[in-house]
């Protein structure tokens, strides 16, 4: 029996981005909140020492942060037809764990998404017809751009992004995204500085009439002192961001950015190695009294609170949901029930080029120090004549030259022995490349819910995922291959290859972390899980924070949305909830 | 909303924590302005730092203390009647705090600095007493003296007070001005800086010769404070040490170690007139530069040390020991880093260190241990090159004084 513990005003499970950004803003109104995080704690001096934290095995290849799928981990498919099987290693994408969650191993792109991105449905309607996404079923947010460019901005400066406004307050700026929406300043840092290959992407792409600017980047280009007075160093560009933590106090995570303030705040408590089994609710299942959890010695407890904010990573909040029984759970059939659906992905692809006679010295790098061109992304073309809509963002940021994963070779290269040095030998310093990060679009049949066979260690089912590549963005991802080619030859390269995205999905090669959907936010309480405050619609004083809220993904990394969305529903709670708690949309 | 009423209740139950508190003390004897003065004397003396345990109720004792004669015990300061100071009275409260005669006639020992606060006016200890009578009163048994024999014969306190303690208030210079006197009343009195940042004689007492000297105790080096160029405040303006002492942090260092703990208690709580004054004295007190000249940097050491550094320190304190303001303390030119004794800069390196937190420095930046990656030898190797290189220079550093600390630092002590 779980033993009761003295009552919360509020319970965070999971202390990651959008844990922590809510307990500092809920514990600064004056609220007593508990995080309670699966995953251990980690702090930069310990856990990213600056001797071991560049370990390329350990951390890299045995992926000592991550989830390990013995925790939690999921079945899947392509489709309904099919039965699941479930994944006994993580390969396509790689849940974080532990305090800071993802954000302690990302890389550090961290986007705005465009201002049609959030009324996507009604965009694409208006511009081209409702004919064009019959066969999607893409959603509007519920809530505009112009509504989360305060959260949007409020993330940059925690954050300190270096990056080039684009636009601000309507005037196109030189050197930006001229394709971004308005924003009212510039981020807090200038970009950072340019190594050699995204030097030369950009020239290529600019003589070929595109736009491209300095990826926005959360590895730091110089010292910073964020709003909560928290100093960040300058980033070192060793090549070690995705898949390590920072030992340089440069890159933006939890750890670097809240948790230092809000440790020392006496209404705020972190209990970590402590999971979540579910959030509990009153008899009538319209209100949430707390949550259930189990510590590390296996013992049971209740912690009773007047709010649960899920905040864990996207895909763990819908099986939270499903597993508390949240809302209805979603059937592909019927097309009822909101929790579950839409879940989406990332659609890319990527282009490497060999070069005779460069050297691009590819170990001085960072997560985020490329370049970006958005020509192709969101609606910045015309999909009129197109035969798909969305789009992607192509980026050239060479995140590392790490001596065991980064070993470019041509094809044809044996996969070892003396030729396969030799080739190694020859191409590391004078090859780089290039990659799409493609939308992707809901459909009615890319859902979650929990599988009927396959149990985790507590007897609880695991989450099933039925996905695959929807046609439209598949006929995207080629078509913005094209255009990569186009680039790639732009470049003189003595030769390049293509590697473009095909159906089917395949879990095991490494793909993209941008799992979203699942407990979308919208407008409509019959298509989606959480209101526009990220509110459930079935139990008020729950809400639910993270990707999972995403009516389907852009062609942009997820975080800095991620991290918008926090803010923009603590403000939510803050201004509207506290002051008369219960729905803050009348469905 | 059934809900609305917690969340409204947050200010009000806050409030009432306080009133139940005030009402527990026996309030008709206890004018506000005495509590509230002699609260800020708890500032400026850190009760806290030896009578508040981690976590632990407030002045209910249980601090531990190591020092060259065994351990002593922080007492229970609450005015609880069995186990604190509940059945003292005002004049044992103040022999114990000046002449460090305890209640009953029991002698203290000067872990419990009497010989600084000494120097404190009757007003100052009488409004101390006000504040602490106010105290919640928490039943707590200490067990003040773990000394060893013969250590822990108390009368042995009555020779060594012979021999070393010279009773009497502070006296004002009045040469100097009023802002320069308060800091001198604050650093020999109630502060009490001359405990740690004084070096001691052989029985444990403060070597006047040498006033804020620098000092090493539990394996760190409390600096000097004079204004001794260098080694000192020589380098640091007053608003450079009014920094340290209000955030913890300033443009060359960040405070770790006890030092962290007495500004996270004491310095961080004063008032900025106050921090000022202490400054203004400080930089007062004369002292002479070092006379060391660097190493070589063909010297083989220095050579190997400046491997090691590039490799692993470079990335944080910067190709030119530049370091970075609130985040990675300064090498070049740094006092602590020039300090004749070496103890703080081989301690960080093996162990590691935390820097202070405060309110307005918020980082808490800490340094990793690298005792598992580097050896006795480039320990003392990249310590020496630091210690002479962009201008720096202090003495060598050897690899035996790193191997005897590393075994101190192991078995704990």
């Amino acid at each position: 029996m779980a033993r009761k513990l003295p009552a919360k005003d509020v319970v965070i499970v999971g202390l990651g981005w959008t844990g922590a950004i809510l307990a500092h803003e809920l514990t600064e109104a004056g609220l007593d909140v508990v995080a309670i995080e699966r995953g251990p704690w980690r702090d930069t001096a310990t856990d990213f020492n600056i001797g071991y934290v560049s370990d390329e095995l350990r951390y890299a290849v045995r992926r000592d942060l991550f989830l390990q799928p013995r925790q939690e981990t999921f079945t899947m498919r392509n489709a309904s037809s099919q039965t699941a099987l479930p994944m006994r290693d993580f390969g396509s994408f790689l849940p974080g764990t532990g305090v800071g969650g993802a954000g302690v191993h990302w890389n550090g792109h961290t986007w705005r998404f465009y201002p049609s991105d959030f009324n996507l449905k009604s965009h694409v309607t208006e511009r081209y017809g409702a004919a064009r996404i019959a066969d999607l079923q893409i959603q509007d947010w519920g809530v505009s751009y112009d509504e989360m460019e305060s959260a949007y901005d409020r993330f940059e400066y925690l954050c300190g992004i270096s990056g080039k406004a684009g636009n601000i307050n309507g005037t196109i700026q030189a050197g930006g995204n001229p394709f971004e929406g308005p924003r009212k300043r510039d981020y807090p840092l200038p970009p950072m500085e340019m190594t050699y290959a995204p030097t030369m992407f950009a020239e290529a792409a600019r003589s070929l009439g595109y736009h491209p600017f300095p990826t926005p980047s959360a590895n730091l280009s110089k010292a910073y002192v964020n709003p909560l007075g928290i100093a960040m160093g300058q980033c070192t560009m060793c090549g070690f961001c995705e898949r390590f933590g920072c030992a340089n106090y440069s890159k933006s995570s939890a750890q670097t950015t809240v948790l230092p303030v809000l440790m020392r705040k006496s209404n705020f408590e972190a209990r970590v190695n402590c999971e979540v089994l579910h959030v509990n609710l009153d008899a009538a299942g319209k209100m949430a009294k707390g949550v259930t959890y189990i510590d590390v010695n296996g013992e049971e407890w209740e912690q009773p609170a007047e709010m649960v904010l899920l905040c864990a990573y996207g895909l763990h909040n819908a099986r939270l949901m499903m597993l508390s029984k949240i809302g209805q759970i979603y059937d592909p059939q019927s097309g009822e029930g909101t929790v579950g659906r839409n879940y989406a992905y990332q659609t890319n692809a990527g282009i490497r080029m060999f070069f005779d006679d460069k050297n691009f010295n590819p170990f001085v790098a960072a997560g985020a120090l490329g370049q970006t061109m958005d020509d192709f992304n969101g609606d910045n073309v015309d999909h009129g004549p197109l035969d798909f809509i969305g789009g992607a963002g192509v980026n050239c940021i060479p995140t590392n030259g790490r001596p065991i994963g980064n070993r470019p070779v041509p094809p044809g290269t044996p996969r070892w022995g003396s030729a396969w040095k030799k080739a190694t030998k020859d191409n590391y310093l004078g090859s780089f490349g290039f990659s799409s990060q493609g939308s992707s679009y809901a459909a009615r049949g890319n859902y979650l819910d929990l599988d009927p066979t396959y149990k985790d260690r507590f007897g609880r089912p695991l989450m099933r995922m039925t996905f695959d590549f929807p046609d439209n963005d598949i006929r995207m991802s080629h078509w913005v291959s094209d255009r990569m080619e186009e680039i790639a030859k732009a470049l003189k390269p003595k030769q390049y290859v293509s590697a473009r995205r095909n159906k089917s999905w395949n879990s095991v090669p490494y793909q993209s972390t941008h799992n979203t959907g699942g407990a979308i936010m919208g407008a409509d309480p019959k298509t989606s899980a959480v209101n526009k405050f990220l509110q459930s619609w079935d139990v008020p004083n729950v809400f639910v924070i993270g990707a999972s809220a995403f009516p389907q993904n852009a062609g942009k990394n997820p975080t800095g949305t991620v991290g918008a969305l926090a803010f923009w529903a603590a403000d939510a709670i803050r201004n509207q909830y506290m002051r008369n708690p219960g729905p803050l949309v009348q469905a | 909303m059934m809900r609305s009423s917690r969340f409204a209740a947050v200010a009000a139950l806050t409030l009432s924590v306080t009133v139940a508190s005030a009402i527990s003390a026996s309030a008709a004897e206890l004018p506000f302005d005495r509590v509230a003065n002699g609260r800020y004397q708890a500032v400026l003396g850190d009760c806290a730092g030896c009578h508040t345990p981690p976590g632990g109720a407030p002045f209910a004792g249980g601090v531990a203390l190591p020092t060259p004669f065994g351990t002593l015990v922080g007492a229970n300061i609450t005015p609880d009647a069995e186990t604190g100071i509940g059945a003292w009275s005002e004049s044992d409260f103040r022999n114990a705090l000046k002449k460090g005669i305890g209640h009953d006639g029991v002698r203290l020992y000067p872990a419990m600095p009497y010989p600084a606060y000494a120097k404190m006016s009757d007003r100052d200890v009488s409004d101390l007493w006000a504040y602490l009578r106010s105290l919640q009163p928490v039943k707590n048994e200490i067990k003040s003296n773990q000394l060893p024999f013969p250590f822990n014969i108390r009368a042995v306190m009555i020779g060594w007070n012979w021999l070393n303690f010279t009773p009497g208030d502070f006296k004002p210079d009045p040469n100097k001005s009023a802002q320069w006197n308060r800091g001198a009343y604050i650093v020999q009195g109630a502060g009490h800086c001359a405990t740690c940042h004084s070096p001691k004689t052989a029985l444990g007492a403060d070597k006047a010769s040498a006033f804020l000297g620098g000092a090493v105790l539990q394996d760190w080096l409390a600096p000097k404070i004079t204004n001794a160029p260098r080694e000192g405040l020589g380098e640091w303006n007053v608003d450079d040490v009014t920094a340290y002492l209000k955030t913890g942090a300033n443009r060359f260092d960040i405070a770790s170690g006890p030092m962290a703990e007495v500004v996270t208690n004491s310095t961080a709580k004063m008032t900025d007139a106050d921090l000022r004054a202490i400054a203004v004295y400080l930089k007062d007190l004369p002292g002479e530069a070092p006379k060391a000249t660097p190493v070589a940097a063909g010297d083989p050491g220095m050579k190997a040390g400046a491997a090691v550094y590039a490799d692993n320190c470079s990335a944080c304190h910067g190709l030119k020991g530049e370091g970075q303001p609130r985040l990675f303390p300064q090498l070049a030119g740094n006092a602590l880093t020039l300090q004749a004794d070496a103890t703080s800069l081989i301690r960080v390196v093996l162990a590691g260190s935390q820097g202070v937190g405060t309110q307005a420095a918020p980082t808490t930046p800490a340094m990793p241990s690298l005792a598992w990656r580097l050896n006795d030898a480039q320990v003392a190797d990249v310590l020496t090159y630091v210690r002479n290189t962009w201008g720096n220079a202090a003495p060598p550093v050897a690899p035996g004084a790193v191997g005897k600390l590393r075994k101190a630092l192991k078995s704990g002590s």
